[in-house]
């Protein structure tokens, strides 16, 4: 079979960092190709350098056999190439059509021609069984749909070629099922599909063949038949990794943290929590699984403080804490890693010693009446960093300039370090590479065995399912089912998550 | 008396404010939409205006002096254009360094030309169309028979059509909401941003230039905060051409009631609150949250 794309010898260089170094890349037509490595290997790079978003330093590309330049995306589009970046490309107050069409629209005396420019995307989306509202603005609908509208725009413009860039973070099990379908779809049509991932389940479930990137070069290429996921993830870290979380049965204590009936109805009225209660013992990881804005982030605000429910109660030890602000419900014993690192986990531009104690600032043991201890902070920042691993291992250095990785062990060495009974842990590990997750994970279930009482939030299944003892699935701001322990499908949660299947969830209640 | 306040002169002079609000807040829209921020304006209509005179006064031809209006507009949006989208400074500040640029610039050259500070010589007006059916009242006849008026009406009515209907003004939407999206489709961000950015050069020059005919002449600082006054009737109608244009309306007619009550022995402190009181009013009841395209004002780097 020919080669579809052939990126030879890719050299390119971003102030400082080596992004490719030397790569080379061969995919053949009309498979599907998986392209794996940590954050930061080079992946995006690559694959952007392909569109034309960049220009390489050294090395070839060439597409069906043919040598190119490709100099801008209007070029990659012309050759047939069609890129799905892992941030949309869409404008959100634009309808699904003019989305579609942008750039490459039909015009009839001036104005842009409806009727035929719908007929024709009509049939597209027939085809690939891809369907979208054309007329809903796209800030109307939901992410599956987003990615449907992306890969139709790549079609539209005739791609033969389409590049996906960790397609699946934003699905939901079902809607990841849909999308490998329609992977698989446009491969039997004879189009050739690179998937960036970092998830090796998928790698496994579609591709043909993989390559593995890392630090910038390529590691590997191999037959996807011919492999698992063991020697992949040892490819991409570059060291033996545990794939499953190791972790002896739990031994719960009593119940510490204690959340009754509790509803919040934010400033539109809607009501995001209704009559949420759940609670959680010394000793266990409750994981709360959930498609985003089911109203976890809500019952996590409402716990830390920084909400003020509209009713119900929420006791640590049985005392009640709703009311408190967040430095008194600190006080009372919680730690919080919150969803958002940048946001509100750190202040971005601040070194590592000055976030290590962010919130801590003004305990006796790191300040007197007048000044900061320095002397005190930096030794904090020095042991901190030893015990996770923070690299750079230099307290001075500046947060912005760290992986997000390390960002986030800065933040889980702060939160833990306060030794608090209570751990609410929300998505712990978005955007952390496999060598990181494998570190958080761990550190999270010692602090289980040490008897903390941790609420872990996440959008991903498989942390859900590895790390937790009980799981409760929320879904449109209640509840609808909390399992005795982990020993469940991920379909069946899915089906929870979505509140498709009504009849189960009202047999729960 | 209300007879008297709302007659046919009581239109034509509310018409008459309204054209130079109207145009240059059409050239916010195109400038916005686009994603620059658009405070230069104020500076464009002066520059424009004194463009106009001079350029009608040294050839006698107030047609050359139209095109000079929008020569002067156009040339000042492209400092405006090269320091906002080439030299990616902060847009305000260019905006502000523009107005501040315009007033000294006119009242310099203002004083060679015309050997005064405060005004030039008298120029002639625009000719008039004569437009049969409307001949019997005066006032409107000489309205509606200017050019500029029909003009600013074709496009205001145009403008909803291009910003909203055609290829143009689909790249030029999403240029302004997501020039990063925009780019992955091989749209030039830059030549669109400059597109928004002249036009409403253009535009904003014709606003000045109108200023000048009606006046007949240039005097020192004549936009008077219209630019101003412009941007905020673009917030109101919400970056769309037709609420744009009906918010111009309403601070015209808002101004016209103002001069015409100046005769009715109210006291004038009062009745020179009337346009603002009107504009915060509006601005408080009736329209809902405004929200700008998202890109507005923030400029758009390729390689980060």
């Amino acid at each position: 079979m020919p080669y579809a794309i052939e990126l030879l010898n890719i050299t390119k260089r971003f102030a400082r960092t080596v992004a490719n170094d030397d790569v080379t890349l061969k995919v053949l037509a009309g498979s599907i190709h998986a392209l794996v490595g940590e954050n930061g290997a080079g992946k995006t790079t690559l694959m952007e350098t392909l569109y034309g978003l960049y220009q390489p330093d050294a090395g070839a590309i060439r597409i069906h056999e043919k040598e190119v330049t490709i100099k801008s995306p209007h070029d990659s589009i012309k050759l047939g190439i069609g890129m799905v970046h892992q941030h949309f490309m869409l404008v959100p107050p634009l309808t699904v059509l003019e989305n579609i069409v942008l750039g490459a629209e039909t015009t009839k005396n001036f104005f842009i021609d409806l009727k035929k420019t719908t007929a024709e995307i009509s049939e597209l989306a027939e085809k690939f069984s891809l369907n979208v509202p054309l007329t809903e603005k796209v800030e109307n609908v939901g992410v599956g749909i987003q990615q449907r509208v992306e890969i139709l725009k790549a079609i539209y413009r005739k791609a033969d070629i389409l590049v996906l860039d960790e397609p699946t973070a934003v699905l939901t099990p079902q809607e990841t099922v849909q999308l490998f379908k329609i992977l698989a779809e446009l491969k039997e049509q004879g189009k050739t599909i690179v998937l960036i991932t970092h998830k090796l389940n998928e790698v496994m479930a579609i591709s043909d063949h993989v390559s593995v990137m890392r630090k910038g070069k390529i590691v590997g290429h191999l037959e996807t038949p011919k492999t698992n996921p063991q020697e992949i993830a040892q490819l991409m870290v570059g060291r033996p990794v545990l794939l499953r979380v190791e972790k002896s049965e739990h031994k719960a204590g009593a119940p510490v943290l204690g959340v009754k009936e509790l509803t919040y109805v934010d400033r539109r009225g809607v009501e995001a929590l209704k009559s949420v209660s759940l609670d959680v013992a010394s000793g266990e990881i409750l994981g709360i699984a959930g498609v985003e804005g089911n109203g976890q982030s809500q019952l996590v605000e409402c716990i830390t403080g920084l909400i003020r429910p509209t009713s119900g109660s929420i006791t640590i030890n049985g005392v009640e804490i709703v009311g408190l602000n967040a430095r008194e419900v600190f006080a009372r014993g919680l730690a919080h890693v919150p969803e958002d690192r940048i946001k509100r986990g750190l202040v971005i531009d601040l070194s590592i010693k000055e976030n290590l104690i962010l919130s801590l600032q003004a305990l006796p043991q790191f300040s007197s009446r007048l000044s900061m201890k320095r002397a005190e902070i930096t030794s904090n920042a020095e042991l901190l960093i030893q015990k996770y691993d923070v690299r750079p291992p230099d307290p001075n250095a500046i947060t912005r300039g760290l992986s997000g990785g390390n960002q986030q062990k800065v933040i889980i060495a702060r939160e833990l370090s306060r030794n608090a009974e209570v751990i609410i842990a929300s998505q712990p590990t978005r955007g952390v590479d496999i060598g990181g997750i494998e570190f958080i994970h761990r550190t999270l279930v010692t602090a289980r065995d040490s008897g903390k009482a941790i609420l872990l939030v996440s959008a991903d299944l498989n942390e859900i399912l590895s790390l937790s003892d009980r799981i409760a699935v929320m879904y449109s701001g209640r509840i609808v089912k909390i399992f005795p322990d982990n020993k469940v499908e991920e379909s069946e949660l899915g089906l929870y998550m979505t509140g498709s299947n009504q009849e189960l969830i009202r047999e729960a209640k | 008396m209300i007879s008297q306040i709302f007659s046919l002169a009581f239109l034509a002079q509310t018409i008459r404010i309204t054209v130079p609000y109207a145009l240059a807040s059409l050239g916010g829209v195109y400038s916005e939409r686009g994603g620059v921020t658009n405070i230069a304006l104020e500076g464009i209509i002066l520059n424009g205006a004194f463009s106009a005179t001079v350029g009608t006064y040294y050839t006698g031809n107030p047609l050359i002096g139209v095109l000079c209006g929008i020569a002067g507009g156009l040339l000042t949006a492209l400092i405006h254009a090269v320091v906002s989208i080439n030299i990616k400074a902060d847009q305000i500040i260019s905006g502000i360094a523009i107005n501040l640029f315009a007033v000294g610039i006119t009242k310099f050259v203002l004083e060679i030309l015309f050997h005064s500070s405060s005004n030039s010589d008298r120029i002639p007006g625009l000719p008039h169309i004569k437009l049969g059916f409307i001949e019997q009242s005066p006032d409107i006849a000489r309205l509606f028979g200017n050019p500029l008026v029909l003009f600013t009406i074709l496009i205001i009515v145009a403008s909803q059509f291009i910003i909203f209907k055609t290829r143009f003004g689909l790249r030029l939407r999403a240029v302004g909401e997501n020039p990063e999206a925009a780019d992955t489709v091989g749209i030039s961000v830059t030549l669109y941003r400059y597109y928004g950015v002249l036009i409403s050069g253009a535009l904003a020059g014709l606003a000045g230039t109108w200023l000048a005919f009606d006046q007949h002449s240039f005097t020192d600082g004549m936009s008077a905060g219209r630019g101003y006054i412009a941007l905020a009737a673009m917030i109101v109608g919400k970056w769309n051409p037709l609420g744009a244009a009906a918010a111009c309306l309403l601070f015209g007619f808002a101004e016209s009631l103002q001069i015409q009550l100046q005769g009715a022995g109210l006291p004038t402190q009062f009745i020179q609150m009337i346009p603002y009181v009107v504009t915060i009013i509006v601005l408080a009841g009736f329209i809902g949250k405004a929200v700008a395209p998202a890109a507005d004002g923030v400029p758009y780097e390729k390689e980060k």
